[in-house]
């Protein structure tokens, strides 16, 4: 799935990203394969999305998180 | 005693490095901008031990090397020119200790440079509070550095800092990453080409954007016997960097660091549920701002008040004590007169950047991003246009500036664009003393009237910008990668001496920037006032001592007929004249016309301008205010200043592009003189429109 179908306070670890969508600002922000992701809040309409990235708190769109996906880690 | 050393701060943004720069430099700082650019340079001088001086400056914030905007450019700029004058003999990395991880990549970036770096790790009075340790003689040995734990907020770990510093030829230059484990074959051929040079210094300048290295990508590009790579395969090489640096991260603070969980207490959860909440984070944001309107309002009009009569009794002073003659008058007259119109806005100015400092250093602001995007973005907007957009309601100036960190450039362009539509601190002065000619006193709802329209102007302002934004969006056929990425920094109590640094930095630049200009105005109204053409001018006393020879006038009166005689038929009288039928239909006469004329250098040029000319020829002491009461409209009769003309002067400087600064600003922003032309043009004309409309409807 993608990052942009994770829930409020759901864990997940990042799969892939799709470089050419992906800003290399938000790779250096920690955005890599092998980190953890958890969804902190949402704008209303979903979007943008307030994401904790590997311990650093950061929005993004809705527009670029379909680009990253994610697996869910239960629990 | 030795050279100065020079030392660069450079640091992600929210990690408190301008803290650290305020708490090594105190007073001893400057700010001034990099040759050519608007980005703002912060320099200083901090003495340290032993009788050594250090000249800090203080970068922008960035990220990473990997430049992104204008600001970050000059980082790289600076660290990869040895030639610079201000090529740092050190650098200091400013870390956040919650956010260790993220700031050391920048570290590991600029280690690699070779050149000696001090890791600063901030903000360690969170550190217990975040249930963090570290293992500092760890990381040191393992990032090849000497590191300072710092907080500035309890003034802790400044000294050891300093200490650092001035031992910084014991640094070790090792880099972190082997550049040439990227990617071998590459960078094997790339160190072939270029048998001295440094390969990662090789390879920002391959991937950077950067001016800088106009000469050195050519020569790279040039040497045939190297093939350079395609976009797409040299953002993949990054990408593969950014990993094995993180690599390199983690592995090194799994042992240095340790993070109890349990007993860490996140305060930021709590209060983000509620400020990015969908209905109380935006009740709570329409409540602030509200407050902060209020409060200008309120609380700056008794200072304002008080300048306001200050500079009218100084004027007066003047006249009494100095020698009559054309300087005493020059000085009372035009430059007196003409400053008032400037300080008396201090206040207000000082305000506004206050408030804005708070809500920026609070961590509150990209809360607000946060909730407004969405919003934003049916205008063709960025949530990030409403920083702009707040801030310009103190200055467009720095607003515009502030639209660098706008990712997708069609945003950033319409955030530029409809910018100078709020209402700057500049309109207030013209706003105000309108407002307090033709809005009656009287209450609505326990609100006055005054207070409820320059509300309604300022609505009015935000609503042009976000109307005209809607039409931008619809009309302007760019196409640019849209990407929207925004920090959620930790809430912070503003630090005093950061806030309060920011307010006098940022007055004093504004008021000494605006002042130049009005002071020169100012004294060139005056001359064109004071002196005029033809018979009509220099006969003024014979020709209306003659006109009014049969009237029975006091000396008084007759004196004041000559003075306006003299003021019709000056330079600027004669010019006045000129334009007013232009204006006329708008309900101003020809010296209203000259203040608007002279306020296309700077708005809050307007009240000055009045106040010379009110001034000019006229004796008794008296407030800006009271003089524009008293002007009479010469063909209507009655005041000049009705409900009818301030309404219309109200909407036209609502609307109109009138600041020489801010045309400047979104030139070079914009790198283009189209898009100043077209704001000039088009917000100017509108303006017309809308107060002649006004005007003939409700005169």
């Amino acid at each position: 799935m993608t990052l942009a179908e994770i829930k409020r306070g759901q864990k997940a670890i990042i799969k892939d990203v799709s470089s050419i969508h992906i800003p290399l600002k938000l790779l250096e922000m920690g955005c890599l394969p092998g980190n953890s992701v958890e969804l902190v809040q949402v704008a209303p309409f979903a979007d943008p999305m307030y994401l904790n990235i590997n311990g650093s708190h950061l929005a993004i769109r809705k527009e670029t998180a379909i680009h990253i996906l994610i697996e869910t880690i239960d629990g | 005693m030795g050279k100065q050393i020079n030392v660069a701060l450079i640091g992600n943004p929210n990690t408190g490095k301008t803290s650290v720069f305020n708490a090594l430099t105190g007073l001893n700082q400057k700010v001034g901008n990099y040759p050519g650019i608007t980005v703002e340079k912060k320099e200083g001088i901090c003495k340290l031990p032993r009788g050594v001086k250090a000249h800090i400056i203080d970068l922008p914030g960035t990220y990473s090397l990997n430049a992104s905007s204008l600001d970050e450019n000059v980082v790289i700029e600076l660290l990869l020119n040895k030639n610079d004058k201000d090529f740092p003999d050190v650098a200091v990395v400013v870390s956040d200790v919650e956010n260790l991880k993220r700031n050391l990549l920048l570290f590991t970036q600029i280690k690699d440079l070779e050149i000696p770096t001090i890791l600063v790790i901030n903000m360690s009075d969170r550190m217990a509070y975040k249930g963090i340790s570290l293992d500092l003689n760890y990381l040191e040995q393992q990032l090849q550095t000497k590191i300072a734990l710092v907080s500035t907020r309890k003034n802790e770990g400044i000294s050891d800092l300093k200490e650092l510093i001035t031992s910084y030829k014991e640094l070790s230059k090792k880099p972190c990453l082997n550049a040439s484990s990227i990617d071998p074959q590459y960078f094997g051929s790339l160190q072939k080409a270029f048998p001295n040079q440094l390969l990662y210094k090789l390879w920002l300048v391959i991937t950077q954007d950067v001016n800088f290295g106009k000469t050195d990508r050519k020569s790279i590009e040039d040497v045939s016997n190297f093939k350079t790579k395609s976009k797409v395969d040299l953002k993949h090489l990054q990408q593969k960097e950014t990993i094995k640096r993180y690599q390199f991260i983690n592995d090194t603070l799994k042992k240095g660091q340790t993070i109890d969980l349990k007993s860490a207490k996140d305060l930021r959860i709590k209060l983000d549920r509620v400020l990015t909440h969908k209905v109380w984070g935006y009740l709570i944001f329409g409540v602030i701002l509200l407050t902060i309107f209020q409060a200008i309002y309120d609380w700056s009009s008794v200072p304002m008040d008080f300048i306001d009569e200050s500079f009218a009794s100084l004027s007066e002073w003047v006249k009494t004590v100095l020698p009559a003659g054309a300087f005493t008058d020059l000085l009372a007259e035009g430059i007196i007169a003409g400053l008032g119109g400037i300080v008396i806005f201090i206040p207000q100015i000082a305000f506004l950047f206050l408030f804005i400092a708070i809500l920026e250093e609070s961590g509150y602001m990209s809360r607000v991003v946060f909730l407004m995007d969405r919003i934003m973005r049916r205008f063709g907007l960025s949530g990030k246009s409403v920083v702009p957009l707040i801030s310009g309601t103190a200055c467009a100036i720095p607003a515009i500036m502030a639209t660098r960190n706008i990712e997708s450039w069609k945003e950033r362009l319409i955030t530029i664009l409809v910018t100078p539509f709020t209402t700057c601190s500049a309109r207030l002065p013209v706003y105000l003393i309108i407002i307090a000619l033709v809005i009656p006193e009287g209450r609505f709802l326990g609100l006055s009237y005054q207070a409820l329209t320059l509300m309604l102007l300022y609505l009015i302002g935000f609503g042009a910008a976000v109307g005209s934004a809607y039409i931008l969006n619809k009309i302007l056929k760019i196409r640019s990668k849209t990407f929207f990425v925004v920090e959620m920094p930790n809430y912070k109590l503003p630090l005093p001496k950061n806030v309060a640094l920011t307010v006098i930095e940022k007055t004093k630049a504004f008021v000494f920037g605006a002042g130049k200009i009005i002071l020169a105005i100012s004294i060139v109204l005056w001359f064109l006032a004071s002196y005029g053409p033809g018979e009509q001018f220099n006969n003024a006393e014979q020709i209306v001592t003659e006109q009014f020879a049969t009237t029975n006038l006091s000396e008084e009166e007759l004196n004041q007929k000559i003075a306006s005689h003299k003021l019709e038929h000056s330079f600027i009288g004669v010019t006045g004249r000129a334009i007013e039928p232009i204006i006329r239909p708008l309900g101003y006469d020809w010296k209203i016309g000259i203040a608007i004329v002279s306020s296309f250098a700077a708005r809050e040029v307007f009240v000055g301008t009045l106040a010379t000319i009110y001034s000019v020829g006229s004796d008794e002491e008296e407030t800006i205010k009271n003089r524009m009461a008293g002007e009479v409209n010469p063909i209507l009769g009655g005041p000049l200043f009705n409900f009818a003309s301030g309404i219309s002067l109200l909407l036209f400087y609502a609307f109109a592009m009138q600041c020489m600064s801010t045309l400047a600003i979104v030139k070079k922003e914009t790198n283009s003189w189209k898009w100043p032309i077209y704001q000039l043009v088009i917000m100017s004309g509108f303006a017309y429109l809308v107060a002649l409309i006004a005007y003939q409807i409700l005169k």
